[in-house]
């Protein structure tokens, strides 16, 4: 979130609620919406760390509201963000430590918990393809973060089908 | 069997222990070992599996274009395993529509004799051939393509004409394999947005797939192991809706 933000800002100054909206313009209904209060604790936070600016701006008849600008330092920041590389994908050990150890301890049987994890990817997947459907194709970014979602499934499926075929 | 097929909703397509083996070089092989399915009127259902599963095997037994081995096959409350090629020609004419991975569409005849040649040998008069034929191209954005050869479209449009054929005599069943195995993203969404407009019209498809965004259209996924069922699920979506990109996805920072 910090750096979103920071980049968000290094555009233009805005104030909190701006953010929100600009971040859900740009990556769509598929991403969840960012709680109005995480972004004014992270702005907090960024402006105590020197990384933006904020300044009081008066309003009429409403209390005065609070306008971020970006600092030398947050540009840094930004900058060495965009730089450095990115962690991969992760792997979704959690159901992988569980369909190796759980057996071990005679807890539950691979095939079911295996059939119960592929049947909860599908209940996903239905809801990527919904949101598919009703999506404004012309927000590339937003479509894109879903089909990353769909691929990733996909992938999630073939190695739980992998599992299968070595485990079972 | 009997008593399954007396109750109010009858399975269009049933299988009762299922077998097909295969001879490879003397060695008989078991690509299908016992399968038990129902299909509801209806109903989109989705076969999944790992390659050699046994998966297509099924779907072209179920569809008779290969004999059983052993076990029964109930279409529309008719046994049907044991009809031979011929009668399962006649009934699949009319009643089971069947789309491939590569299309297999008639190279030296347009796209629209493709889609109304199987009307006319059902028996439909030329100019109903000709009339469903053009209702199914306006609907599946084929209308300009109705006198090109099948060599002159493109893979996603030519699986769009061997769709209009399987449904131009309005089948009880549409069985397809693979049907975007061989498309490009973009033509697996139309084929994939065509088959739900279908379903949603009341067609019955049974499919197999490796492509996991058709099971998420599905009502039911069937996973076939080793040519058994390893599982046969309806779909439920995750109830969290708007989380469902996060459940799998989360921009770092």
């Amino acid at each position: 979130m910090r750096q979103h933000l920071l980049a968000l800002l290094a555009k233009e100054p805005a104030h909190g609620y701006e953010l929100k909206l600009a971040l859900e313009q740009t990556f769509g209904q598929a991403y969840p919406s960012p709680n109005i209060g995480q972004i004014y604790v992270t702005l907090k936070r960024l402006e105590q760390d020197g990384m933006v600016r904020g300044q009081d701006v008066a309003q009429d008849g409403r209390p005065n509201k609070k306008v971020y600008e970006i600092t030398p330092a947050g540009q840094a920041e930004l900058a060495s963000w965009v730089e450095s590389p990115t962690e991969g994908p992760r792997v979704r050990d959690e159901f992988f430590a569980k369909l190796v150890l759980a057996p071990l301890a005679g807890l539950a049987d691979r095939m079911e918990l295996i059939n119960s994890q592929r049947r909860h990817y599908f209940g996903i997947m239905r809801n990527l393809v919904e949101l598919q459907a009703g999506m404004d194709r012309a927000n590339a970014p937003a479509r894109l973060l879903v089909e990353g979602a769909v691929l990733h499934l996909q992938a999630d499926l073939d190695w739980l089908e992998r599992c299968q075929e070595e485990l079972v | 069997m009997t008593a399954l097929l007396a109750k109010d909703v009858p399975a269009l397509l049933a299988a009762r222990g299922l077998v097909k083996v295969y001879r490879s070089g003397g060695v008989p092989v078991e690509a299908v070992r016992g399968v038990d399915l129902e299909v509801g009127a209806g109903e989109f259902v989705a076969i999944m599996g790992p390659s050699g599963s046994g998966k297509s095997t099924l779907l072209h037994v179920l569809g008779g274009l290969e004999p059983a081995t052993r076990g029964e096959i109930w279409l529309r409350g008719r046994r049907v395993d044991g009809l031979s090629a011929s009668a399962w020609a006649v009934l699949r004419r009319k009643h089971v529509g069947f789309v491939f991975q590569f299309f297999n569409l008639l190279s030296t005849m347009t796209a629209a004799d493709n889609v109304e040649l199987p009307a006319l040998l059902a028996g439909v008069s030329p100019k109903q051939a000709r009339k469903r034929r053009t209702e199914l191209f306006d609907e599946l954005g084929l209308a300009a393509k109705a006198d090109a050869a099948p060599s002159r479209l493109s893979g996603g449009e030519q699986q769009r004409v061997a769709l209009a054929r399987a449904l131009v005599n309005e089948p009880s069943l549409l069985l397809a394999d693979e049907p975007t195995g061989n498309l490009d993203s973009a033509s697996s969404r139309d084929v994939l947005r065509l088959l739900a407009h279908a379903h949603a019209g009341g067609q019955t498809i049974l499919l197999v797939t490796h492509d996991a965004k058709i099971a998420g259209l599905a009502d039911r996924v069937i996973c076939l192991y080793d040519g058994m069922i390893a599982d046969d699920a309806r779909v439920v979506p995750t109830p969290r809706k708007m989380s469902a990109v996060r459940d799998v996805l989360e921009l770092r920072g």
